[in-house]
């Protein structure tokens, strides 16, 4: 079973005449340790399907199963749950202004028992925060960092939980063209080392090379897997 | 996960907006002060109210049914103190007589009415502080002495008394001697008070007629049980008296102020305006608090923090607010209590079970703002995130 297996899928929004098919009758697959970039034009339904796949909407049809949980008719509790075991990286870093790098990043072991106090959880976080070149600024707000820096440091906070799946949606977005792909380099090689496997969806042409696999949507239908 | 976290993460956002905080703490502080104030005053008038019951000694009082509250009591006849000797544990009856008159200021004669109260000074009825030192003196004719707790527009009668000895005042259409002064307190009922023989009561009053008195103090014997006592005189004596233990007499003084007067509902919708206010403005702390951070509360969403997790921190931050807005409040409010208490001479302190009333209403109030701020947490949908 691979962890990320969709048949079947879709998505509406609005009721009665206002509905409107967001997602068509959508197959796709991510492999264990698998690398997928999502691209299409816009409104073509790939934040949509991130959304379902990363649990934090309800499925209306079809089989989603992530990380072996099937998601259809499957109540919040089960998906809050599984969502602690996705890392979600977001095209806003979203971080909390009043925590530190390192205390925002160690907000992530909260909600995993094995991390019982918070000095192992601190360790922990600045040891991630070292892998993505953030050592230095543990102790910074993200008030005093870079877009780039704190994407970083977001990307720690979403890999620091050892993860079973990253989604991203345009983490490079509000970055420019060098700190954008070094994000992306940066996930890359964290997923490749602990095999992690990454959904990303994104417009940016000059960094579909780190995938290895491109899935182009059109219209809430995959059009093109290679 | 511990129930600690989500208070850690409240304060930790709490402590990052300085100003946002101060003005929080200032809006809970203000709302305890507020109902530390009204509360304060509605004590020290029931304390007030029940200073001149209180000081009565006696086990068993007779009053009229009718009496509401004794600074303006239905007299009755004089001839019930004597018909409770019948009963052979009592030991002695006093009659008390009382009536307002009108007092003239000493220094610059403005008149004010004051409540007298006449009764045999000797026969230990009464304990206002001060008065046993005085007794012999009150024997002599046209003699009082002055309650010192009256409010000042009665003149400074301390300070004449200490510099002059003995002064003559006008009470009525009479002059009297005052002999020293008793300790017991300005009410909502008197503004002043002055305590005399009998004798002297019927040559001030002298529209009273003597044998209509107000109240009766009766000591039982040694070892009497005043319940069983009270159980006879009750069935001895006519309707228009009635017989009541001490803590009677107090309790109905104390129920006139709080049931038939406004002034019990006034406090207590003051001090709910009190809390009201001090809701608003914590709600309002709380609110701006999760509206600026729907992003990143989405995102602990997506994280797979539950609901509750934040409802907690929400809910953290009101507990803290009102601790950090209490303690400044109980201490502000022990301060004006002393200023207050100066200027009034009302009997206003801070005790023990009020402040943790006020401890409880303070939390209930952030609660509830808490709990109309958390509203707002629905709108951090971790849907929207991407
Ligand atoms: N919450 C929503 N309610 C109603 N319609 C929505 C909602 N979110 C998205 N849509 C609509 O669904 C369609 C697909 O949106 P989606 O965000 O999935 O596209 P996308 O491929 O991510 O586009 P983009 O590249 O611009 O991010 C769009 O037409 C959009 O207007
Ligand atoms: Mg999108």
């Amino acid at each position: 079973m691979h962890p990320v297996e969709l048949a079947g899928v879709n998505y509406a929004y609005g009721e009665g005449s206002l509905r409107r098919p967001v997602l068509r009758d959508l197959d796709l697959t991510v492999a264990a340790g698998e690398i997928v970039l999502l691209t299409g034009p816009s409104g073509s339904g790939k934040t949509t399907l991130l959304t379902l796949v990363g649990a934090l909407r309800a499925m209306q049809q079809g089989q989603c199963s992530v990380l072996g949980q099937e998601l259809m008719g499957a109540p919040e509790s089960v998906r809050v749950g599984l969502r602690r075991r996705i890392g979600f990286i977001f095209q806003n870093h979203n971080l909390l202004g009043f925590l530190t790098a390192a205390q925002n990043v160690a907000m992530s072991l909260e909600l995993h028992p094995a991390f019982g106090n918070e000095a192992e959880r601190l360790r922990a976080a600045e040891r991630m925060l070292d892998r993505v070149g953030m050592a230095d600024f543990a102790h910074t707000v993200p008030a005093k960092l870079s877009g780039g820096q704190r994407q970083r440091v977001a990307v720690a906070r979403a890999l620091v939980a050892s993860p079973g799946l990253i989604l991203a949606d345009e983490p490079t977005a509000a970055l420019d063209r060098q700190s954008g792909r070094d994000v992306v380099e940066l996930m890359r090689d964290l997923a490749r080392t602990s095999g992690v496997p990454i959904l990303l969806v994104t417009h940016d042409p000059r960094i579909l090379d780190v995938a290895d696999r491109v899935v182009n949507m059109e219209d809430g239908r995959v059009v093109v897997g290679s | 996960m511990t129930a600690l976290l989500p208070f850690r993460l409240a304060w930790r956002q709490l402590r990052a907006e300085r100003a946002r905080l101060l003005s929080a703490i200032a809006g809970v502080m203000f709302a305890c002060v507020l109902v530390f104030m009204q509360l304060g005053f509605r004590s020290a008038l029931f304390d007030s109210a029940t200073a001149l019951p209180q000081a009565m000694r006696g086990e068993l009082f007779l009053i009229h049914p009718l009496t509401t509250a004794l600074f303006r009591p239905e007299s009755f006849p004089r001839v019930r103190a004597y018909q409770t000797l019948a009963i052979p544990e009592v030991a002695v009856a006093v009659p008390i007589y009382m009536t307002q008159s009108i007092w003239r200021n000493p220094v610059n004669g403005s008149h004010r009415a004051i409540q007298l109260i006449g009764f045999d000074t000797e026969a230990g009825a009464v304990s206002f502080p001060g008065l046993a030192a005085l007794i012999p003196a009150l024997k002599r004719p046209d003699t009082i002495a002055f309650d010192w707790k009256s409010r000042p527009e009665f003149g400074p009668v301390p300070a004449l008394l200490a510099a002059k000895g003995p002064i003559v005042v006008q009470i009525g259409n009479r002059e009297v001697e005052i002999v020293g002064t008793v300790a017991l307190g300005a009410s909502f009922g008197a503004d002043g008070n002055a305590v005399m023989s009998e004798t002297n009561f019927r040559r001030i009053a002298k529209d009273r007629r003597v044998s209509n008195i107000d109240l009766v103090a009766l000591r039982l014997r040694e070892g009497a049980d005043p319940i069983a006592v009270q159980r006879a005189l009750t069935a001895l004596l006519p309707a228009d008296v009635r017989v009541v233990t001490h803590d009677e007499l107090v309790a109905w003084e104390r129920n006139y102020w709080e049931t038939a007067t406004p002034i019990g509902f006034i406090f207590a919708f003051g001090s709910a305006m009190g809390l009201i206010v001090g809701m608003v403005i914590v709600y309002q702390i709380l609110f701006a608090d999760v509206a600026s951070h729907i992003a990143e509360y989405a995102t602990l969403k997506a994280m797979g923090f539950g609901a509750a997790y934040l409802r907690l921190v929400v809910m953290g931050a009101a507990a803290i607010l009102a601790g950090l807005g209490f303690v400044p409040g109980v201490l502000a409010s022990a301060g004006l209590y002393n200023v207050v208490a100066k200027a009034t001479l009302l009997p206003l302190r801070m005790e023990a079970d009020r402040g943790v009333l006020v401890l409880a209403l303070i939390f209930g109030m952030c609660a509830v703002a808490g709990l109309l701020a958390m509203r707002k947490l629905r709108d951090a949908d971790p849907a929207d995130m991407f």
